[in-house]
């Protein structure tokens, strides 16, 4: 069976600015691909391509073996949610309502939703660890707490492939684990996800892919714990890591790795 | 599921409050004026066509107090849609602009002899002059721009379209210009006719329920524009469907009554207390409630200045514009 979302050479520009350049990338069902690159490298473009907010200059989205172009808006909404970058409540609801609007793909107008909306809603709060403070307005929530109940919301639409743009930035260490946990565990159920990270370190012990993006194009893409080599690291960040693995290290860095 | 279920069973009989309050009000301002009718006196006058009574009673009381019911349900439902697209407690007609450029509008219609022709062109230029103002804050809000750039827009739409009254009210050479002028620019009942009423009252009820129709959409916009946009909004239609709305309910409002600002401000957030945050639950209550509020604010100054001399514009003017900076301090304090 086909990937639930893969581009076929796409292109897409921001007015005269290439922002992503001939881009062929596949995301299968029950994997964690992780997008990798530096500031501007067409993370978020590939996503805003995905969804069809940019319109590709050229090549092909295909969601679930059919075009883009092809598929309703209500239907493509059900079929994949976004958590956009920075995402915030820009009204201070409960968190419950805020991810009751997950549902609204589904037809449910917010006052009257069904027992399948609701069982959905209480899922999504639960898988995210949200149910304690559902009631709570989202401006009394910590950062963590608003980016679980985001997380949330964005789960609670049951799509089969969900795209979160940096959904682990500006959280603590903690937060950060937890948040990429429940991103394989919906991996896990046999969602298709695509993450985009600046955590290098996160995005090779979470992901089950990588795709290095520069100036538009994938420069690498693979097994996320071989692709980040030190060719690849050059070329898209223009640094040198620490190769832990490489072995005679003196000094350890604090590397985040388990939520205690 | 419990805050979802009590949240309706609250906020449900708080909307037959709201409702109860308006029409009592509006039974309240129909009995009430300079001429001191009975009870079965004014409703005999209702229904009948002859007499001193009938005419206070039809001509006199029955419009204004409707009158006031739809200017309050447009500017409260206006008030609330425009804070849910711009995702701001601080956007309202009056704020932006739109009520001065409807009240530019009707002057243009009523001085240069348009409404003449047909009755249905006050309303017409009103509604023109709304959509003018509302393209505006469209276009502001469709390049993202935030509440400060929307409220010194307000600013500039509305100094420009009091400017352009002022150069109308001039070329037009009426004797009474300035009088006229203050009428528009700050609303009253007073005046209110039949003919007022049988084109406010449609128009208006065609923007609350275009206005009704965003709800969802206005909802899905807590989590932001591409976020609702993925969750299958037409963003572009609902920007649209708010633009119309506002421009058809207030710009009829403004036509019947002049400019009445700060209503679509203050009934908003009143609300919130009973409604929480989501814009959706809050379009129809503040309709009520603001139909409430202005038939309160007529009845009020009928009271407290019999000769007349005190006009709604002023009052609600007197009292919103304190609110607004208030309001502004406290969004200033909060994190």
């Amino acid at each position: 069976m086909s990937a639930p979302l893969s581009l076929v050479r796409v292109s897409a520009s921001y007015g005269s600015r290439k922002a992503l350049a001939d881009v062929s990338a596949s995301f299968p069902a029950g994997k964690v691909v992780g997008l990798v690159g530096p500031n501007g490298a067409g993370k978020t473009t590939l996503l805003r391509a995905a969804l069809g907010f940019v319109p590709p200059s050229a090549g092909v989205v295909e969601v679930l073996g059919l075009p883009r172009a092809h598929w309703s808006r209500e239907a493509l909404a059900r079929t994949i949610a976004y958590l956009p970058q920075g995402a915030e409540a820009h009204w201070p609801v409960a968190a419950r309502r805020l991810v009751a609007l997950g549902r609204l793909p589904h037809g449910a107008p917010l006052r009257s939703l069904n027992a399948s909306d609701i069982s959905a809603v209480d899922e999504a709060l639960s898988r995210c660890d949200a149910t304690a403070f559902a009631a709570r307005r989202m401006d009394e929530l910590s950062a963590g707490e608003r980016a679980r109940v985001l997380l949330a919301r964005a789960l609670a639409t049951q799509a089969p492939v969900l795209l979160a743009d940096e959904p682990a930035a500006h959280l603590d260490p903690a937060h950060q684990l937890h948040l990429m946990e429940l991103l394989r565990e919906e991996a896990g159920r046999g969602a298709a996800i695509v993450v985009t990270m600046h955590d290098l370190t996160l995005a090779a012990r979470f992901c089950d892919g990588l795709i290095v993006l520069k100036d538009g194009r994938a420069i690498a893409s693979g097994e996320a714990q071989t692709v980040l080599s030190d060719a690849v690291l050059a070329e898209a960040f223009g640094v040198a890591a620490l190769q832990l693995s490489a072995g005679g290290a003196q000094t350890l860095p604090v590397i985040p790795w388990r939520r205690l | 599921m419990t805050s979802q279920s009590s949240r309706t069973a609250s906020g449900a009989p708080i909307g037959w409050v709201l409702a109860a309050l308006a029409i009592g009000l509006a039974v309240v301002s129909f009995s009430i004026g300079p001429v001191h009718l009975d009870p079965g006196t004014l409703m005999g006058g209702l229904f009948s066509s002859h007499g001193a009574a009938s005419i206070i009673a039809r001509e006199i009381r029955l419009p204004r107090a409707l009158l006031g019911l739809f200017v309050g349900g447009a500017l409260g439902a206006s008030g609330a849609a425009l804070q849910g697209l711009f995702r701001n407690p601080l956007a309202e007609p009056g704020v932006t602009g739109v009520t001065s450029s409807a009240g530019l509008g009707a002057i243009l219609a009523f001085y240069f002899g348009f409404t003449a022709m047909s009755p249905w062109l006050l309303p017409a230029f009103a509604i023109t002059g709304a959509l003018g103002a509302a393209a505006i804050l469209y276009l502001l809000s469709r390049a993202g721009a935030g509440v400060t750039a929307l409220v010194l827009a307000g600013v500039a739409i509305a100094s420009f379209a009091t400017a352009l009254t002022a150069l109308a009210l001039s070329l037009a050479s009426n004797p009474y210009a300035m009088s006229e002028m203050v009428h528009w620019m700050l609303g009253s009942l007073k005046d209110a006719t039949l003919n007022d009423v049988a084109f406010a009252a449609p128009l208006v009820t065609v923007g609350v329920a275009l206005l009704l129709t965003t709800a969802r959409g206005l909802d899905a916009l807590i989590l932001g524009e591409e976020a609702a946009q993925s969750l299958g909004v037409d963003l572009q239609s609902v920007r649209r469907r708010v633009v119309l709305g506002v421009a058809l309910a207030t710009g009829a409002a403004t036509a019947a009554a002049g400019a009445v600002s700060f209503v679509g401000l203050v009934v908003p957030h009143l609300l919130r207390r009973f409604y929480g945050y989501e814009p959706a639950l809050l379009i129809w209550p503040s309709a009520l409630g603001g139909a409430a509020l202005v038939t309160a604010a007529d009845i009020g100054i009928r009271l407290a200045s019999p000769d007349e001399k005190l006009l709604l514009g002023v009052v609600t003017a007197l009292l919103g514009a304190p609110f607004f900076i208030w309001l502004i301090l406290r969004l200033r304090t909060e994190p």
